[in-house]
């Protein structure tokens, strides 16, 4: 089966697997990724790409979690290792590490952090009432970047507010 | 048919502007006799006033009417050129700017001083009211609008006599579809004059060689007749008059206008009444609150993303300049589909030409962000002009090197400044006429503005023939002030830089205009951070003349790249005084840790950069260390370094867009192998520097690693 007839044989609603692949064409779409063992998640339309990880140049004075910042087809992005900002895991570089590069907008002001994570898992397709809110017990993660939590399977993912990762950047670093 | 006007909102304000400020100049330079210019005024009110109409910006429109009125009695030569009106005319355009930035912003307006002049305005216009057709019609104008309330359903007659210039219909008119638009008021008789057809060999078919007698019955006032002529108005004579006024076979009617004319003038009357008394009626529909500071401060930081208008030869060489962009391009990739090591000359030849197309391409990028200057130095002669009234001095104004070009960003920061700069020449700088001519000179005060380029700076120079700053009086409040102490020997200049000390002022008396001694030191840091600096020479007797030193642009800086550590910085290189290997024997220390360098007679200290920024390096010991020595606002410091590297022109790019202020760092710059790297803020890091000295006097028990 070629191509050509890929594009003609989708479905227009619902769940369909074709030779391996699934097709998702109903629900909100999420990229979702590996800190240690864990499993995270953020809305698919702020990712602007993914790239290996390679050695930011470092910013003075900086907290620890920011490793530097990176030249993005002449754009500055800053670095943000995940890891270290949500205390999970350690911070070791190897070749699965990547950087998730996100955009958030909001009216005429955008915003682009690359964030460093332990691997890329998956695409899910999420419905909007299969998100649950998170339960109020401490963690790592301070309750303002979660947004909720999606089963899967057996598993649980953590689905971030990329809003609140990228606003909360700039105020945490005005000392 | 409806078309969405409200995309062409940004281009009529845009327009509207640049009317107001024609306007404004052409006013100042207005004499009596010169009708070449009073037209130009009459043609930016008149495109004002119909844009806003057509866009319902009805407080504009209104507004615009009254100036209106009033130019077009000055070109008809109905009324003298006089400064009063002058005078009217320029607080006029304030309102105008103000009404149209109130109708961008959607936000109220400074409702005083519209209605103040609004009142002037009618009151000119009531003085030479007897022998003025003009006024009367505004009266008529007035009187039917009032009229359009009472009297709705009375039938008027009007006769429209229509004399179209012969060339009306190239622009577009057509005369059918104004007497369609007629028809629609009323019922409507037409007339046609033919007497001024030629033979028919003689005919251009594109000319128009036809005028009408219209005769419109119609319950519709005199302004909706007006208003279906708006777009031709320039291009034909009009006169709209009401019949019954003249038809003397209908008695009854003109009785009943003498009855209405009678009213008219109380309603004109009470009017005028009403602009007194209260706000006039649409200033009432908005707030009481006056937000006049905010919707100022608002209206600047706008003004700062506003689009710029380029020339058509710019962008037409950038476009030649991509296309050979193209070319080159595809001759490489031709090259590299199938590569041979025979073809390596071909491709050194290649690159080079990419080389160059990018440079041009470069250039040419940031000369379409470069303005002349004129667009900073175009509110001059308005401000001179109403600070030399209010100050009652004789000044004229000197412009030159006006087409000297200047970065966007740069000319919008200097903006300010030079406005402080030019109002101290008024204030402080030129002297009163008796004084002036006491001493010798003329009683008219010259103050001129230069701008003219310096190697790759621009320098702005603002110098007046007045009294010029006296050294000796500077000094004694220096010292008055605690600035210096009195047995010191300062040079000329040193003394003048005093001028720019926090809180300084030597005005005997405070104006306000200036010598609240806010603001030379405001000056100061405003060009600094523009990455300028601002000189002074002053001869007492001869005037005085500050120069103002502009980098081209904000963009690109030229750097030194050194090394510390594994990082590369770059440190602009208008900062860097020398830089030197360290001579052990010339490095003292003092006061516990302070590290300083005796650099020939002046004690510099050392700011160790990786200390500074938390770093990492081999390079920690001072002996032969290298020393790049900078400085700003006065101080000198040497930052030590690991290594120097090449110098080289970088483009910067903010950290602010995606991460934040970094303090010691302006910016980064992409380096040639696409990495990235810091420029280094002098001011900011010797600033570091002392909070880093002050925590560390706080504690000194505390010792540690900064940071």
């Amino acid at each position: 089966m070629d191509i050509q007839d890929l594009a003609t044989d989708i479905p227009v609603e619902g769940e369909h697997s074709i030779e391996g692949i699934d097709f998702i064409t109903s629900g909100e779409q999420y990229l979702t990724f590996m800190l240690a063992e864990e499993q995270y998640a953020v809305d698919i339309l702020c990712v602007e790409e993914i790239r290996s990880w390679e050695q930011p140049t470092k910013i003075p004075n900086s907290p620890s979690y920011i490793k530097g910042v990176i030249n993005m087809r002449g754009i500055i992005v800053p670095i943000v290792d995940l890891r270290l900002k949500f205390n999970i895991g350690e911070a070791s570089y190897h070749e699965t590490t990547v950087v998730i590069v996100l955009t958030y907008h909001v009216d005429d002001f955008s915003r682009t952090i690359g964030f460093v994570v332990d691997a890329v898992s998956d695409v899910l397709n999420v419905k909007e009432n299969d998100i649950q809110s998170s339960p109020a017990f401490g963690g790592c993660v301070q309750p303002q970047y979660v947004e909720g939590l999606i089963n899967v399977d057996k598993n649980v993912v953590t689905l971030l507010n990329v809003e609140h990762l990228q606003k909360v950047e700039k105020h945490t670093l005005q000392h | 048919m409806s078309v969405d006007l409200s995309q062409f909102i940004p281009s009529f304000l845009e327009e509207s502007f640049e009317g107001l400020e024609l306007m404004e100049s052409s006013l100042l330079n207005l004499e009596a006799g010169d009708h070449e210019t009073i037209h130009s005024i009459f043609r930016a009110a008149h495109s004002i006033k119909g844009g806003a109409g057509t866009f319902g910006f009805d407080v504009v429109t209104e507004f615009t009417h009254l100036v209106e009125t009033l130019l077009d009695e000055m070109r008809d030569g109905r009324r003298e050129v006089v400064q009063k009106d002058i005078e009217i005319l320029l607080s006029s355009v304030d309102c105008m700017r103000l009404l149209i930035e109130a109708a961008r912003d959607k936000e109220s307006y400074d409702e005083d001083k519209v209605s103040k002049t609004t009142k002037e305005l009618s009151q000119t216009l009531a003085s030479n009211e007897t022998t003025n057709v003009t006024n009367s019609e505004q009266t008529t104008q007035t009187v039917n609008n009032a009229s359009d309330n009472q009297e709705n359903d009375e039938l008027l007659t009007y006769l429209i006599h229509f004399v179209p210039e012969h060339d009306l219909a190239k622009t577009g008119n057509d005369p059918l579809f104004l007497f369609n638009a007629l028809a629609e008021l009323g019922e409507l008789t037409i007339k046609a004059n033919t007497s001024e057809l030629p033979a028919l060999n003689d005919i251009d078919p594109q000319e128009l060689y036809l005028s009408w007698d219209l005769t419109l019955k119609t319950s519709a006032n005199k302004e909706d007749i007006h208003e279906v002529f708006e777009w031709v108005e320039d291009e034909c004579l009009l006169e709209i008059t009401l019949a019954d006024a003249i038809n003397q076979e209908a008695p009854e009617q003109t009785q009943n206008l003498a009855v209405e004319q009678v009213q008219e003038q109380v309603q004109v009357q009470e009017q005028v009444a009403e602009t007194k008394d209260t706000p006039s009626p649409d200033t009432e529909q908005t707030t009481t609150s006056k937000p006049k500071e905010k919707t100022k401060a608002k209206a600047k930081a706008k003004v700062e993303v506003s689009s710029i208008r380029v020339g058509v030869d710019k962008v037409d060489h950038l476009i030649n300049l991509v296309g050979e962009l193209v070319i080159t391009q595809s001759m490489l990739s031709e090259l590299g589909n199938d590569f041979q090591m025979d073809n390596i000359e071909r491709l050194t030849n290649g690159l080079e030409q990419l080389l160059q197309n990018t440079k041009e391409l470069q250039e040419s990028v940031m000369r379409i962000r470069m303005l002349p200057i004129s667009f900073a130095f175009n509110r001059f002669p308005r401000l001179v002009h109403d600070l030399a009234n209010k100050t009652g001095k004789e000044i004229e104004l000197v412009i030159k090197g006006e087409q000297t070009e200047l970065d966007k960003t740069v000319m919008e920061q200097i903006g300010d400044p030079l406005v402080h700069l030019v109002r101290n020449a008024v204030d402080h700088g030129i002297e009163p006429a008796d004084v002036r001519l006491a001493n010798g000179k003329s009683a008219k005060g010259t103050i001129s503005l230069d701008a003219y380029h310096q190697g790759g700076n621009i320098v702005i120079e603002i110098s007046d023939d007045g009294g010029g700053i006296n050294r000796e009086k500077v000094f004694a409040k220096a010292v008055e002030k605690g600035i210096v102490e009195p047995n010191n020997t300062l040079t000329d200049s040193q003394v003048f830089d005093l001028l720019f000390e926090p809180g300084f002022s030597t005005a005997d008396q405070v104006t306000d205009i200036s010598g609240r001694g806010v603001g030379m030191d405001v000056v100061k840091r405003n060009i600094q951070s523009l990455g300028g600096r601002i000189q002074v020479e002053s001869a007492i007797g001869k005037g005085s003349c500050f120069k103002v030193n502009l980098p081209l642009t904000l963009a690109i800086l030229d750097g030194q790249l050194v090394k510390v550590g594994s990082e590369t910085y770059i440190i602009p290189l208008i900062s860097i005084v020398e830089s030197l290997q360290v001579d052990r024997e010339l490095i003292n220390k003092v006061s516990g840790d302070m590290t300083l360098y005796r650099l020939r007679d002046e004690n510099v200290p050392i700011l160790p950069v990786y200390q500074l920024f938390g770093l990492a390096t081999d390079f920690t010991e001072i002996d032969n260390a290298l020393l790049v020595v900078v400085e700003a606002d006065g101080q000198k410091v040497g930052l030590m370094v690991d290594d120097l590297l090449a110098q080289q022109q970088v483009v910067i790019k903010s950290l602010k867009d995606n991460y934040q202020q970094v303090i010691g760092i302006s910016g980064a710059t992409i380096l040639g192998d696409g990495s990235v790297a810091m420029i280094l803020d002098i001011p900011g890091m010797i600033q570091m520097a002392l909070s880093y000295a002050q925590k560390k006097q706080q504690s000194s028990s505390e010792v540690g690693e900064f940071c």
